[in-house]
């Protein structure tokens, strides 16, 4: 994983190695999805390894969005959306009858472009998920404190917040607000955490802590990440998915690509020449 | 083109002739907007202080028209707490607005009960369930209920629901609290839906993306996001519907079988502040003391409104305080 020695990959992106079934966490197959008539996603197969930060950049419509919101299925909220393929989470293929949605939604959080605690308190906020999938009321209040507590800790935010738990979560900082809903993502224990664009509403400063935060999730859980901030991209994910016009351009470890992109399409992106 | 635009500096005042025109009729727009503006509370203000005069002599007591020529005062503690409400007794008038209030009340509780539940449903199934034509059409109808004239809902209460009424509960006679609070129900509903869906909508889409993508139903998304989200503005559309209940007139006059007594229960008549002004104001001696105390209604009904706006001021800064701290 550390070695950054240049290796031809393929545009055609091909596992490195071909490796265990349970070293990815999303493998999609001939994924196309359309918003009415329009195709937004074209034949897409990708595998996401497990346990690394994945970056998904291109230029402003070119489906990495979408993508990102196939894999908990909120895209479907949208009435005119249709879908062909598949979509493996944790071997699984989510469009299967038996999958319920809720559970899936448990295993795969997300966190928005714009940090959007509930307009309840910092504690109800930790706690909503739990409120959704378990039967949390008989836990009894100790229990719930240290859940809310552990949340807040791993997302470095509990010494800020511990003295007001039970004032509104949007009296936050943005950067405290998102913190927020990554920590509310992990009482349910999920394997995945999507985010979009997760820094772009923040300043400097916030996307630096923000940043931090995501590479100490890494290892425990897989992270899928959308950015338009190419700076972003380079720093924060292991590996880098280029997207254009609803196909995979180019899906190799970032040092790579950043260093020696294969196609003349990404080099020109991430050269800022396009889009 | 290098006429008309100032690209030489003989152009500023070429402008300048036209906007000279534009200070002299900009004061007086200004003006008539400020106008427009003081005009809603001078005429509050106004309307405020008229019922107020004419209830007055009621407390202060009044000689002319008095019975046995001594001064005639009215009783306030007989007024506020007494069931009887006889004003034409030629031996003893009695003004006791008790049963009075109890009856405003009492439709006005039982419409809350049947329009808050049925209003808000509405509300959540047009802002967030309904898509497309079916939910045009229902605006539109919503809209068109809320368009009938009051005087109809209380036809509708006379003709339709009270025979329908005497059936159901085999009362003798179906204009009772329950009827005027059905009837008062309907009317509110369209109130309620539209404040109501207006708060829903208000709602940023990225609540419900939060809530869905943490594993919510829709329904789980409407009463643990999207309420407490639009709490101020639910508020506002329930404490509208209530205000509506106490202030109508013309449809509880018609529904509510205007008999005055204590009721026991919902199958009872009864009547109501506003429609004993509407029914007796008409016939009072202009001077005497029934229609002074009928002005001392008007006030009393002031006095509830007042109540209910300012209720609902400060538990609105009282949640906005609280999310501030």
């Amino acid at each position: 994983m550390s070695t950054v020695a240049p290796q031809l990959v393929t545009s055609e992106f091909t596992p490195p190695e071909a490796s265990h079934v349970e070293d990815y966490s999303i493998r999609t197959n001939d994924l196309s999805l359309w918003y009415g008539d329009f195709q937004a996603l074209m034949d897409v197969s990708v595998n996401i390894k497990k346990g690394i930060i994945t970056g998904l950049i291109g230029p402003s419509g070119c489906g990495k969005t979408t993508l990102l919101r196939c894999f908990n299925r909120i895209n479907e909220r949208y009435g005119n959306v249709t879908t062909t393929g598949d979509i493996e989470i944790l071997d699984k293929n989510i469009y299967d009858e038996d999958v319920s949605v809720r559970q899936l939604r448990r295993s795969v959080g997300m966190v928005f472009q714009r940090p959007n605690p509930l307009p309840i308190s910092i504690y109800d906020n930790v706690l909503f998920g739990m409120g959704i999938h378990d039967a949390f009321k008989s836990l009894p209040k100790s229990e719930r404190n240290d859940i809310v507590e552990n949340a807040l800790r791993e997302v470095d935010l509990w010494n800020t917040v511990k003295d007001r738990l039970k004032s509104r979560a949007t009296t936050l900082t943005l950067e405290q607000q998102q913190k927020l809903c990554i920590a509310r993502l992990l009482p349910l224990k999920p394997d995945i955490i999507l985010m979009d664009e997760p820094c772009s509403a923040l300043d400097a400063e916030g996307i630096e802590k923000v940043e931090n935060l995501i590479e100490s999730l890494r290892d425990e859980y897989t992270v899928v990440i959308v950015t338009h901030n190419m700076a972003q991209a380079r720093r924060a994910t292991d590996e880098c998915i280029f997207m254009l016009l609803g196909e995979i351009i180019e899906h190799t470890k970032t040092s790579e690509m950043f260093l020696n992109p294969q196609h003349e399409k990404t080099e020109m992106y991430i050269q800022g020449r396009y889009g | 083109m290098s006429e008309s635009s100032p690209t030489t500096g003989q152009g500023f005042s070429l402008r300048r002739g036209i906007e000279k025109v534009i200070d002299f009729t900009e004061p007086a727009v200004v003006g008539l907007i400020h106008l427009c503006g003081w005009s809603a509370i001078i005429f509050v203000m106004a309307i405020f202080f008229f019922v107020f005069k004419e209830s007055l002599p009621a407390i202060t007591g009044l000689e002319e028209g008095a019975v046995h020529g001594e001064v005639e005062q009215l009783d306030l503690v007989e007024f506020t707490t007494s069931p009887k409400w006889i004003p034409e007794s030629a031996k003893k008038p009695t003004f006791g607005i008790l049963a009075l209030m109890v009856g405003t009340l009492s439709v006005t509780i039982l419409s809350m009960v049947i329009a808050v539940p049925l209003g808000l449903g509405a509300a959540v199934y047009v802002s967030e369930f309904a898509k497309g034509k079916p939910r045009e059409i229902l605006k539109v109808l919503i809209e068109l209920l809320a368009a009938i004239p009051s005087v109809v809902w209380g036809f509708i209460g006379l003709v339709v629901l009270n025979p329908m009424l005497v059936d159901m509960t085999g009362e003798p006679v179906g204009l009772n609290i329950l009827n005027a609070g059905i009837v008062l129900a309907l009317m509110s509903v369209p109130i309620i839906v539209s404040v109501s869906e207006d708060a829903l909508r208000a709602v940023p889409d990225s609540f419900r993306e939060a809530g869905i993508a943490l594993g919510a139903n829709r329904w789980e998304m409407v009463y643990k996001v999207l309420f407490p989200a639009a709490k101020n503005g639910l508020l506002a559309a329930v404490l509208l519907g209530i205000g509506r209940g106490i202030g109508e007139t013309m449809a509880v006059l018609m529904c509510t079988g205007h008999s005055v007594m204590m009721p026991t229960s919902i199958f009872d008549p009864v009547r109501t502040l506003t429609a004993t002004i509407a029914a007796e104001l008409g016939e009072a001696v202009r001077g005497d003391m029934h229609y002074h105390t009928l002005f001392l209604i008007g006030v009393v009904l002031f006095v509830f409104a007042f109540i209910i706006n300012l209720t609902a001021d400060l538990i609105v800064k009282g949640i906005k305080v609280q999310g501030n701290e």
